[in-house]
């Protein structure tokens, strides 16, 4: 083990971390401002890599499929809100764990009712293709570092909405007390939509960054919205820093943990048995970094709503 | 003489016809992946499977198909409802070795037959091989230790070596070191369903190894396949077939060319069955065959041939005729084991592109008449 295998993994967790955030940022929201529970959200990274993957395969464009999975994902996500997840504010999150989990569903067989079982074919943009040399040390994938740039960039940018303008004002009201901004004379239906479609988006960006990186079909937002959901959780439900947080920290993680755990291991045990255990303990790690962070800090790191 | 003849004629026509009349209905229960991750190899097998079905036209033979979703919970209780409510005969189709140690057990010892057209984990060809439970595809080592035999040959002497967390991923593992010559530079056990390896192919790069071998099928395979490339290591790959195979050679796209793979079934494998097949596959369903729809083509006409001669109901004949495998597989050459798993050559491949569409190519024959190492600790 050297120091630039330490920090080619050390870029690799952050990579990651920055795909969770941006799959948590939109669920944390949705669930801060409208006190929803959607487990659909996976559905939307689906989406996005759909539309991703189809519009880069009809158009040769990589760039343009990126533009038509936000646009896309977000018009699903208002389409979804609209439809169905406007009945669901007033009912309890039973109810909104069933219709969102039909949703998943439903999306997952009309897709593969339209498009197959099989997976879509979706590559890196031919400049991103190649790695770049960092600092003279190592070979790195430009795409991963594309990702992350993208990942920093839509912190900033949620940051910069929510601090700053008026649309955030709104949103961070909505989140204290929604009877007040809507006596306020706030449409807080369209505000709703509105935050719904940009997490929604948010998914969908996820979706077609990650589609290049790996197999775009029916069904692969399942395990990323459970990822998702255990950032939100460490991060405190409902706080976008907390998503940044907990993502960064589920990110590096499990990253370093498949990464180290083998190798602690095997200075105890024969190789392949190491291999063995340490794989299996890897894949449970960042659940034991869930368990204790909740024995800590009940509400998560950063408790939103005080 | 010639009267004698027609005589003779007449009653083998007559006997013919009388089996065939005394033959009870065979009901087959196809579990297998037809939804969510996964789902386009069970919808392969599916489709060889009723394709073989079709062809024969034998109304004695029916089937009911459910979809398994990959959840092991779920496989049990479609085994459990088509054991007891739908009463079939055999039981078939299940994709994945952890799906099939849930279910294969407890179906044979109720008495029924499970063929496997894929998984073949070695906890079943071993001590706990059953004289109901035949594999139609190969033993979850087979294709691995073909690949391991290539590597030693090609002089291939640091492989670093990765597959899944779960049983098939370490039937593969240990059946690549058992027919390599040399030690692994390095050896990785993934998450089951992981899509991203990064944390993987970092380690593969620091650790100085001369080849890759893999074992991901799936998606997992395509993620593993297009983010390697991106990495820009430059490394030559192995892997059994079922990363490089029709249905995902697509999406893994011109990365995946020149690849070897290891396989027991190819499309150019030169025999009447075999070229018969392809081309009704590809008319049937619109898209060339995988080694999963052979594996599924061939299971069904095991079932096939085996009920000319025997009726389900009498399950020691039933067996017997099973095990006799006196059906034309597309693979050429097959025969069962003493553990009832097969004996056939497994051969390397090259991905190539062919009209503009990438498929596989045989380069090499890595084990002839291969059958597996667990057949001596099976009492059958």
């Amino acid at each position: 083990m050297t120091a630039i295998l330490l920090l080619e993994q050390l870029l690799n967790g952050l990579q990651f971390a920055m795909m969770l955030f941006l799959m948590s940022a939109g669920l944390t929201l949705v669930f801060g401002v409208m006190g929803l529970i959607n487990l659909a959200h996976g559905v939307l990274y689906m989406v996005g890599a759909f539309a991703c993957a189809i519009i880069a395969g009809l158009t040769g464009s990589f760039w343009l499929g990126l533009l038509a999975s936000l646009v896309a994902a977000a018009m699903a996500g208002a389409l979804v809100e609209v439809g169905v997840i406007r009945k669901l504010y007033r009912r309890d999150h039973l109810d909104q764990v069933l219709a969102t989990y039909a949703l998943i569903l439903i999306f997952s067989g009309g897709t593969r009712w339209l498009f197959g079982a099989f997976p879509l074919y979706l590559d890196v943009p031919q400049i991103l293709s190649t790695p770049v040399n960092l600092f003279g040390l190592l070979d790195y994938s430009s795409y991963r570092l594309f990702i992350i740039a993208v990942g920093i960039a839509v912190a900033l940018g949620l940051y910069f909405l929510i601090a700053r303008t008026r649309l955030g004002m709104r949103i961070r009201a909505g989140k204290s007390d929604r009877e007040m901004i809507a006596a306020l004379g706030v449409d807080i239906r369209t505000l709703y939509t509105l935050v719904f479609a940009l997490g929604a988006a948010l998914a969908g960006l996820a979706g077609a960054l990650l589609g290049a990186l790996q197999s775009v079909e029916v069904g692969m937002g399942d395990s990323v919205l459970i990822l998702a959901f255990v950032v939100i959780v460490i991060g405190g439900i409902g706080s976008i820093k907390g998503a940044f947080i907990g993502a960064l920290l589920v990110g590096l993680v499990d990253t370093m943990g498949r990464f180290l755990l083998p190798y602690l291991f095997a200075l105890v045990l024969p190789p392949d048995s190491a291999a063995s255990i340490g794989g299996a303990l890897s894949s449970v790690a960042i659940y034991i970094l869930m368990a204790v962070i909740l024995i800590v800090k009940p509400k998560g790191l950063i408790a939103a709503n005080g | 003489m010639k009267k004698l003849a027609i005589a003779v004629a007449l009653g083998l026509t007559m006997s013919a016809v009388s089996l065939q009349l005394l033959a009870s209905p065979v009901k087959v229960g196809m579990i297998t992946t037809l939804t969510g991750g996964g789902a386009s190899l069970g919808i392969d097998i599916r489709d060889g499977f009723m394709l073989a079905v079709k062809q024969a036209g034998n109304a004695d033979l029916s089937v009911v198909v459910e979809d398994d979703a990959r959840k092991p919970p779920l496989a049990v209780q479609i085994a459990d409802k088509m054991i007891q409510r739908e009463k079939v005969d055999i039981l078939t189709g299940i994709v994945w070795s952890n799906l099939a140690m849930a279910v294969v057990p407890s179906a044979v010892a109720q008495g029924k037959f499970y063929l496997s057209p894929n998984a073949g984990p070695s906890a079943l060809a071993g001590k706990r091989c059953h004289k109901n439970y035949f594999n139609v595809a190969w033993q979850n080592d087979n294709l691995h230790e073909a690949m391991g035999s290539y590597a030693s040959n090609e002089g291939f002497t640091k492989p670093y070596i990765l597959a899944p967390n779960y049983p098939a991923g370490k039937d593969a593992l240990v059946g690549f070191k058992r027919m390599f010559k040399g030690e692994a530079s390095g050896e990785i056990y993934t998450k089951l369903g992981q899509k991203d390896y990064a944390a993987e192919i970092a380690q593969i790069r620091a650790s100085g190894a001369d080849s890759i071998y893999f074992f991901l099928p799936g998606g997992m395979g395509i993620s593993f396949m297009k983010q390697l490339t991106q990495s820009g290591i430059k490394l030559p790959v192995m892997g059994p077939a079922f990363s490089f195979d029709q249905g995902i050679l697509k999406a893994v796209g011109k990365a995946a060319l020149g690849v070897k793979n290891s396989s027991q079934w190819s499309k150019d494998i030169d025999n009447v069955a075999n070229q018969a097949f392809v081309k009704s596959f590809n008319s049937e369903y619109g898209r060339l065959p995988s080694l999963y729809a052979s594996q599924g083509f061939d299971t069904a006409n095991l079932i096939l041939s085996a009920m000319k001669t025997a009726d389900v109901k009498d399950a020691d004949a039933f067996r017997t005729a099973l095990l006799a495998a006196n059906f034309d597989s597309v693979r050429g050459d097959f025969k069962f084991n003493a553990n009832q798993h097969p004996i056939q050559n497994i051969y390397v491949r090259e991905v190539i592109e062919e009209n503009g569409i990438l498929t596989n190519k045989i380069v090499a024959t890595a084990l002839e008449n291969h059958g597996n190492v667990y057949a001596s600790e099976c009492s059958l």
